[in-house]
């Protein structure tokens, strides 16, 4: 296990060391000059000249790319062009908002997600098998913008349960009610994944030998389900779940957008819009350092949860 | 005969297939004492797999259905209600299965498996479960019991997770074991192991036990009474020694007269022929012993000097190599034109890696394989492509061998017009000539492979493989996975076509009664050196070395007077040819026991 | 390849198709999908024909209409059709979600199988390198990518082609190492072929049906993916029409007019749903491992 891990490890950060120089060269090998990209065709030479050296582009390409990793390692990514702020403070103070965001519609996700694909495994070709299915294909069909666009007519601007504009802190039940109709949209269609994740691993795993071998030796249904069937099927939910945390943190951004809600999908939008490079920039390190982080997490899940890792 | 533990009547287990009810077993009836072994025996698809699920009520209840009765102490199990039937499963009625490495949950320890069927069935605590489940699996003998009573399973050998099957299976010490083909996922030598614990566990708990097998060796040597079933019907049953000597049923005879027996080849110089028994009349002919085909002048048609075959296992952050499995280790020998030559040995021993060596299918590290006199294993890749067309290979798997998606003509033409040998019409008819010559009709060659059988689909591959008129053919257990019937088909295939062609096989088997059959020469191999290698009739009449005297005293043969032989407990593993990085292996010394015949002695 | 007599080759077709039909038939929904689909496919194809308006044709005195005889779906803020510009919205979806993966699974399936196929340090460098890119959220990848490039049809297909090539390169791994496993390869190789005509004769139609089952799921994906960018502002410029795009102008005056961005809403999720049915329906007719017990 701790060899496993070692290597993870060693995986992680080169791949978060070979991602940084991606970004470092697609952003400097890309057509057409940043400065001038920033400022606009209108602006002057000297203008331009002026944020050239203000962002250290007119040092050789080397030296750039030196102060770029040592920056990244000491945290230091720069300031932001629109409001002067280093962008690790930006990003720090809306990434709470984000990982709060997820975690719960993870959350949301593995508890309505698990047990209903296992219900639909265990019925398999019967009418509960069929609706689970169409109700959890028909979930990921949905764009999380339309659901959450769909959410917001329905609960707040029709029924009024929740504030139409969330964020709002301090008390409790403002807490809750700005996260609510977010987390549940997201959650819901991470729900339909690991629905449906969960429903082929359960009939993968009820047609193996060692199930059988549960049966013959009597132990009763329930126990072979849950017991027996359900501890392997988690070990490729588990992979794929770690998979889709992509497309997770994708849709956070739609519903931050649609909830107007701070988080790290509203700040990478603002950037975009106002061409701010360097926060762009930092942005994407920080998602590059949450999908290697992931990573590893389900790394050390997956190595929990299965016992043949740690001979490796 | 003491009353009988379960009764079986009429017992009919159908499948709906296509919404049609087809039976799979009909009207099987038998009883069994405790104490009494009965076997079920017969060929895939003879319903005998089906007949032990239905006892245990494990037929998807979705699309399977069993009628008859299935008595056990005057309870009918087929009529029992499900909660009832649990109860019985694990507790009355085991059962072990045929694959060790996938009949365990690998995410459960190996002690907590045994134990929770104590804890069901027994109501036990954990603690007193876990200390009975300890208890039994030193029963059946696992070495360090308790240090790897809270192991996994993925650290156990197939032969260890028998064990540990068999430990789960009786730890309510059940009336009746059923055994479900429970060796034929095993090495011979483990298989012996895993039988003798089966008959001692037997007399000590005294439980029944029904073995299923399709191996009449395995028959022999466990059974008092035996059920031969023939697609679903029991054609006959009786006491096992009956079966064997005065078989009835035609089938049973054909089955009796497939089945190689060690030890009949004594006064025979050369492979012999299978006889040919029709399955409906019964009558048989008698096989003749194959006339010389060994070319005896001139050079050796392969010879292979000092191979060895390495495969570095690579671990760390860096992929440092720390081991290496040596699986080929200094191997020479060679093979004339017309001679079978018979690689036998355990799994992990380097047989099957000594052949993909020879073909180059896999690279070799060092040695030599002379080949027509050049050297395949330093050819250039365009010289080897051509080269390849002198030697062919044959697989075990008929199914896995075939590419589903492509008519068997086109694949049997394919490497005729791929190496430019004819063009598309005369390939054409050559194909329909090959498939003549493997006994099947040209009208066949537009089919799909999954329109064939088992034994037709080796005879394709073999028609592939003749394509490019080889002169060597590498057979890599290529009769293992078929039934017997059909294995002896195949064989007397195999042997006429060397008759006709002049082939040379390099025949690799675990099957040392089919191997003594077909070879002139045979090499056994251990930890992928060869240990002993001479002509057929002085190997087996007169084997020298310690390992291939093992090999041969664990072979099950089909004679019931063996019922009664003890081997003794053993549980050795079969070694594994899995060594450090800075390994040097030994140089070995041969000795020649008589000509042609070198074992190794150092 | 070989024995290509008329007859033969004709009853290899129809054997596909009777093999494509069972697929279908094993689960009706996949024919709903299809249906649908094409149905989608027909609407968009003949837009310019049978819509009733122009779709960025403004009329600043019908603006906010709800639905009539004229316009079958109300109005949008500038007055135009919603419905004339829903539809001409879908051939926009089409183009970029089918070019996009189709790109995608060319290039993603000749990664993976050749991946697949040669294994080892290789293998696992490629794979390595895919697993960062999948990882990576596709949403965010496509918004770089069209950020920098600029949002141009060409562009906007290429950046949704690159964030699922990873996808197509595991689909096509996968099952290229099952296939390699088996005997017949291994018998190819010894019968003299070449590695190509292993995997081009012998592995590709094999695990064609998986990759094939693939594309409808993620061309769903794709024009999803295709929307979210036009919802964030990184769609094709207005006027033109786009599902995304309309969303988010109906988005801007949520509070009086939220049918605006509900009837997009509804299309985009009526092809995504229509798409995924389709190739769900599909996957689970081929999967080998649910074969059994069926």
């Amino acid at each position: 296990m701790t060899a496993f891990l070692v290597r993870r490890l060693g995986f992680a950060l080169i791949t978060l060391f070979a991602v940084l120089t991606i970004i470092f060269l697609i952003v400097r090998i890309l057509p057409g000059d940043p400065a001038q990209v920033i400022l606009g065709d209108q602006a002057d030479a000297a203008t331009v000249a002026a944020l050239r050296t203000r962002l250290g582009l007119d040092q050789p390409l080397l030296v750039q790319y030196a102060t770029f990793l040592a920056g990244a390692v000491r945290g230091d990514w720069g300031a932001s062009l629109v409001t002067g702020r280093p962008v690790v403070q930006e990003v720090l103070s809306v990434l709470p908002w984000t990982v709060e965001l997820t975690v719960y519609a993870l959350l949301i996700g593995a508890v309505t997600g698990i047990p209903l694909g296992v219900w639909a495994a265990v019925n398999r070709n019967r009418a509960t098998d069929y609706i689970v299915r169409m109700v959890s294909l028909l979930g990921l069909s949905f764009p999380a913008f339309v659901s959450g666009i769909l959410l917001l007519i329905g609960f707040a601007i029709q029924l009024r349960w929740f504030p139409v504009i969330s964020g709002q802190r301090g008390t409790w039940n403002a807490w809750l009610q700005s996260l609510a109709l977010p987390a549940i949209n997201l959650g819901l269609i991470m729900a339909a994944y690991i629905t449906r994740v969960t429903r082929s691993a359960m009939l993968e795993v009820l047609s193996e030998d060692y199930v059988r071998t549960a049966r013959a030796k009597g132990v009763p249904w329930p126990a072979v389900v849950w017991r027996h069937a359900l501890r392997n099927a988690l070990i490729p939910i588990i992979t794929i779940v770690g998979l889709y945390l992509g497309v997770l943190i994708g849709n956070s951004v739609l519903t931050e957008i649609v909830f107007n809600r701070p988080g790290l999908g509203k700040l990478i939008v603002g950037a975009l819009n106002q061409r701010d490079y360097t926060m762009l920039q930092g942005m994407m390190v920080i998602y590059t350092l949450l999908v290697v982080l992931i990573n590893l997490a389900t790394d050390i899940v997956y190595g929990i949860a299965d016992p043949r890792v740690k001979l490796q | 005969m003491t009353a009988s533990v379960l009764k079986v009547e009429n017992l009919t287990t159908s499948f709906r297939v296509n919404g049609v009810w087809r039976p799979v077993v009909r009207n099987l009836s038998f009883e069994i004492a405790p104490r009494e072994t009965v076997a079920i025996v017969g060929e895939s698809g003879s319903g005998k797999s089906v007949t032990a699920l239905s006892i245990m009520r494990l037929v998807p209840e979705v699309n399977g259905r069993i009628e008859g009765r299935i008595l056990l102490d005057d309870r009918n199990l087929v009529a029992l209600p499900e909660s009832d039937m649990r109860a019985v499963r694990g507790n009355d009625i085991s059962m072990i299965f045929q694959e060790p490495m996938t009949s365990l949950n690998p995410v459960l320890t190996i002690g907590f498996q045994i134990a929770e069927t104590l804890r069901y069935h027994r109501g036990l605590d954990t603690k007193a479960a876990n200390a009975e489940a300890l208890r039994i699996l030193e029963t059946v003998r696992i070495p360090a019991a308790t240090s790897r009573f809270s192991e996994y399973p993925h650290r156990f050998s197939g032969g260890m997770r028998q064990r540990v099957m068999i430990a789960m299976a009786l730890a309510c010490r059940p009336k009746v074991l059923i055994a479900d083909e429970p060796t034929t996922a095993l090495d011979v030598t483990v298989q012996a192991q895993i039988l003798e614990l089966i008959k001692m566990l037997q007399d000590e708990f005294g439980m029944a036990v029904i073995f299923i097998t399709h191996d009449m060796g395995v028959v022999a040597e466990v059974a008092d009474r035996t059920i031969v079933m023939f697609k679903g019907d029991a054609v006959e049953q009786g006491a096992t020694a009956d079966i064997f000597h005065t078989p009835k049923h035609p089938y049973t005879r054909a089955l009796l007269a497939a089945v190689p027996k060690l030890g009949t080849m004594a006064g025979h110089v050369r492979p012999m022929r299978f006889p040919v028994v029709d399955v409906q009349t019964g009558a048989s002919d008698v096989p003749a012993m194959m006339p010389d085909t060994v070319a005896a002048e001139g050079q050796p048609l392969l010879e292979v000097k000092r191979l060895v075959t390495r495969f570095d296992v690579r671990s760390g952050l860096m992929g440092r190599v720390t081991g290496r499995v040596h699986a080929v280790e200094d191997v020479s020998f060679t093979l004339r034109a017309g001679e079978t030559l018979a690689l036998v040995g355990e799994s992990g021993c380097g047989k099957s890696t000594t052949g993909r060596s020879i073909l180059r299918l896999v690279p070799p590290t060092s040695g030599q394989v002379m080949f027509e006199d050049r050297d395949v294993a330093s050819l250039p890749k365009e010289e080897l492509r051509l080269m390849r067309r002198r030697m062919q290979m044959i697989f075990q798997d008929p199914y896995a061998s075939l590419n589903p998606r492509k008519t068997v003509g086109s694949a049997i033409a394919e490497p005729i017009i791929i190496h430019g040998l004819a063009d598309k019409r005369e390939a054409e008819s050559r194909v329909a000539e090959l498939m003549r010559k493997v006994g099947l009709l040209p009208e066949m060659a537009d089919r799909l492979p999954h329109e064939f059988s088992g034994g037709q689909r080796q005879r394709l591959c073999i028609a592939r493989a003749l394509a490019l008129s080889p002169r060597l053919i590498v057979a890599d257990e290529a009769v293992s996975a078929l039934d017997v019937s059909i294995k002896a088909q195949v064989i007397n295939l195999m042997l006429d076509l060397q008759q006709e062609l002049g082939l040379a096989y390099l025949f690799i088997s675990h099957d040392m009664a089919v191997v003594e059959r077909v070879s002139h020469r045979v090499a056994v191999m251990h930890l992928g050196e060869i240990v002993e290698i001479g002509p057929r009739a002085a190997i087996f009449d007169d084997p020298q070395h310690p390992y291939t005297r093992k090999l041969m005293a664990a072979v099950p043969t089909p004679d019931p007077v063996r019922r009664g032989i003890r081997r003794g407990l053993s549980n050795d593993e079969i070694p594994s040819p899995f060594r450090k990085a800075d390994y040097i292996p030994p140089q070995r010394q041969y000795r020649e026991v008589s000509s042609g015949h070198l074992v190794q002695v150092a | 390849m070989t024995m290509a007599s008329p007859g033969l080759r004709q009853s290899a077709w129809t054997r596909m198709l009777g093999a494509t039909i069972r697929a279908f038939n094993t689960n009706k929904t996949s024919w709903a999908g299809l249906l649908i689909f094409l149905a989608i496919l027909l609407l968009a194809i003949l837009a310019p024909w049978i819509s009733p308006h122009d779709p960025i044709e403004q009329d600043i005195f019908s603006k906010l209409q709800g639905p009539s005889a004229t316009y079958w779906l109300g109005t949008d803020y500038y007055g135009r059709d919603i419905f004339s510009r829903l539809l001409h919205g879908a051939r926009y979806s089409l183009i970029i979600g089918i070019a996009a993966t189709f790109f995608a699974m060319v290039l993603g399936s000749l990664i993976g199988m050749v991946a697949g196929y040669y294994g080892g340090r290789f293998d696992l460098l490629v794979m390595q390198v895919m697993d960062i890119l999948l990882a990576f959220p596709s949403l965010i990848l496509g918004l770089i990518i069209v950020a920098m490039l600029g949002p141009s049809l060409t562009n906007i297909i290429i950046a949704i082609a690159l964030t699922s090539v990873p996808s197509f390169a595991r689909i096509a791994r996968a099952p290229t190492i099952a296939v390699k496993e088996r005997e017949f390869v291994e018998a190819g190789r010894s019968l003299g072929f070449s590695d190509a005509r292993i995997m081009f004769v012998h592995i590709l139609p094999n695990i064609a049906a998986e990759i094939l089952v693939m594309f409808s799921l993620w061309t769903a994906s794709a024009i999803r993916t295709e929307a979210s960018l036009a919802f964030i502002g990184l769609g094709l410029k207005p006027p033109t029409p786009t599902w995304g795009g309309m969303i988010r102008e109906g988005f801007e005056n949520i509070l009086e007019s939220y049918w605006l961005a509900m009837m997009p809403g509804i299309a985009i999720l009526i092809v995504v749903f229509a798409l995924n049915l389709l190739g769900d329906g599909l996957r689970d007719a081929i999967d080998p491992k649910l074969k059994g017990e069926q």
